[in-house]
């Protein structure tokens, strides 16, 4: 069976990708690729859309960088997230001061729909019809359907040129195994891209060392793999791991 | 009525009212912020499983210090305990188990509710656009779960009222509230609107109504909120 590349270090293996290229980022606080995102923040890459859970903040931190950052520092086209913008309305995001200033697009997708859209398009099916967002805003102008007395919104797949995937534990072939809710997006986010990098946690072992019933991501779907190093970036805490962004639809919760 | 100065309700309070609210054996989704304070308030006995969006399958109450695992989140990614017996699934198959109608009642904050059961909390603005905005899973679980529960203020911070005739703000969905309970009230929902059930302490009707945008209706069994 074919071996994937091993780079020596993260920037070796975001060398290749260009400006302009469409990224998918996983993760909801764990299970996001910190080292990776880091080693493309530092190479300084453009023009990008990116495809994750939500935009966020900032991290303040040169070691963590967040979709915001990237947004913040005009590196990003546009953004394809389930969080655009602020919940509150004393605090705007730096994703909405690009949009209103015209410079980034963006595109608020339920998140279930993100994460529909992204397995539609790991699955070769170019669109599906979902009840969510049926009578709201996001379906104004758009194709609804009724299938057994029900009203559906026509959703279509999401494709990346490329994805970056944090692994718990790989083989040498790329086969893949995440841990607890790191899992979140990164299996369907690993079959839905033409370039799958990936950042493992634990050593890279041998073939025949993981058990093919545990493997959530063949290797069949990996390009290449980056073993995080000791200095790497390996837990994020809660508040930057979502670039401070966890939004709080509880409205007295928002202060001024 | 006894009367005495009325009381609002605290964030673990509304919560732990939400969490009564449940029945044995359901399957639950609980929102960011007020509503997962509820995990805290399920007891083993009711054989509940809590569901989150990013995967678990039968987590319980917030992780005390010292026992966090950095891999174990819940939707607001506060550290939680698994359950024993617990499963993990990936994004895409936690919002397919939401989707076909698995979950019993999600429960979540809003910023407005509706006669008709619809509910307002995924923009701030009415600015018409569709390309801000911050839904996360709401509008999945607001249309695919059995029924919606929502914890709320009752007023805004100006004082204006949060359940209302219609929503100002654009809708998560245009139906499917069941239950809000506020800082003063529990109220349902049915085909006609808002039906009083409970009141904090120290509330009455009238002044639930006054700050209540649309007609109330009292429930023939309406009782103090116990607390």
């Amino acid at each position: 069976m074919r071996t994937v590349t091993i780079y020596p270090d993260m920037r070796e293996a975001v060398a290749q990708i260009q400006d302009g290229a469409t990224l998918m980022i996983p993760g909801f606080g764990p299970g996001t690729p910190w080292n990776l995102m880091k080693a493309l923040y530092d190479q300084g890459t453009s023009g990008l859309t990116l495809i994750s859970n939500n935009v966020g903040f900032p991290s303040g931190d040169p070691e963590v960088r967040t979709v915001a950052d990237f947004v913040a520092s005009d590196r990003v086209a546009k953004v394809i997230a389930s969080f655009t913008a602020s919940p509150r309305p004393s605090r705007v995001s730096v994703a909405e001061e690009k949009v209103y200033a015209g410079t980034m697009q963006a595109e608020a997708v339920p998140q279930g729909t993100l994460a529909e859209r992204i397995r539609a398009g790991a699955a070769g099916i170019p669109a599906f019809y979902t009840p969510t967002a049926v009578g709201t805003l996001l379906a104004e102008g758009r194709e609804v359907r009724e299938f057994n007395g029900r009203k559906y919104l026509l959703e279509e797949a999401l494709f990346a040129d490329v994805t970056f995937v944090r692994a718990w534990k790989a083989d040498e072939l790329g086969n893949l195994i995440y841990r607890r809710a790191a899992r979140n997006y990164n299996p369907v986010m690993a079959m839905a891209a033409r370039t799958v990098i990936v950042e493992v946690e634990q050593p890279i072992v041998r073939a025949g060392e993981l058990d093919p019933d545990h493997i959530h991501t063949p290797g069949v779907y990996v390009t290449g793999m980056v073993q995080i190093p000791p200095d790497g970036v390996f837990v994020v805490d809660r508040a930057r791991s979502m670039g401070s962004l966890v939004p709080d639809a509880n409205p007295s919760r928002q202060s001024s | 009525m006894q009367m005495s100065e009325p009381v609002h309700l605290t964030r673990e309070q509304i919560a732990a009212v939400v969490a009564q609210r449940m029945e044995p054996r359901w399957i639950v989704n609980l929102g960011i912020g007020m509503p997962t304070l509820a995990s805290s308030f399920v007891t083993p006995d009711m054989e509940i499983t809590l569901t989150s969006e990013n995967g678990l399958v039968g987590y319980s109450a917030l992780a005390p210090e010292g026992l966090e695992d950095p891999d174990v989140v819940n939707a607001g990614v506060q550290y939680v305990l698994l359950e024993e017996g617990a499963a993990i699934v990936h994004h895409a198959d936690s919002f397919a188990l939401i989707r076909r109608g698995m979950v019993d009642v999600t429960v979540l904050g809003a910023y407005e509710v509706a006669t008709d059961g619809s509910f307002a909390n995924w923009k701030t603005q009415n600015d018409g656009r569709a390309d801000l905005g911050g839904m996360g899973g709401a509008m999945d679980l607001a249309a695919c779960a059995k029924r919606v529960f929502i914890t709320m203020e009752h007023l805004t911070r100006d004082g204006q009222p949060r359940l209302v005739e219609r929503c100002s703000l654009p809708i998560t969905a245009p139906r499917g509230v069941k239950l809000v309970v506020t800082d003063i009230a529990v109220i349902s929902l049915d085909d006609q609107g808002f039906v009083l059930e409970e009141y904090a302490p120290g509330w009455t009707p009238g002044a639930i109504q006054e700050r209540t945008g649309a007609p109330l209706r009292v429930s023939e069994s309406l009782r103090p909120i116990a607390v």
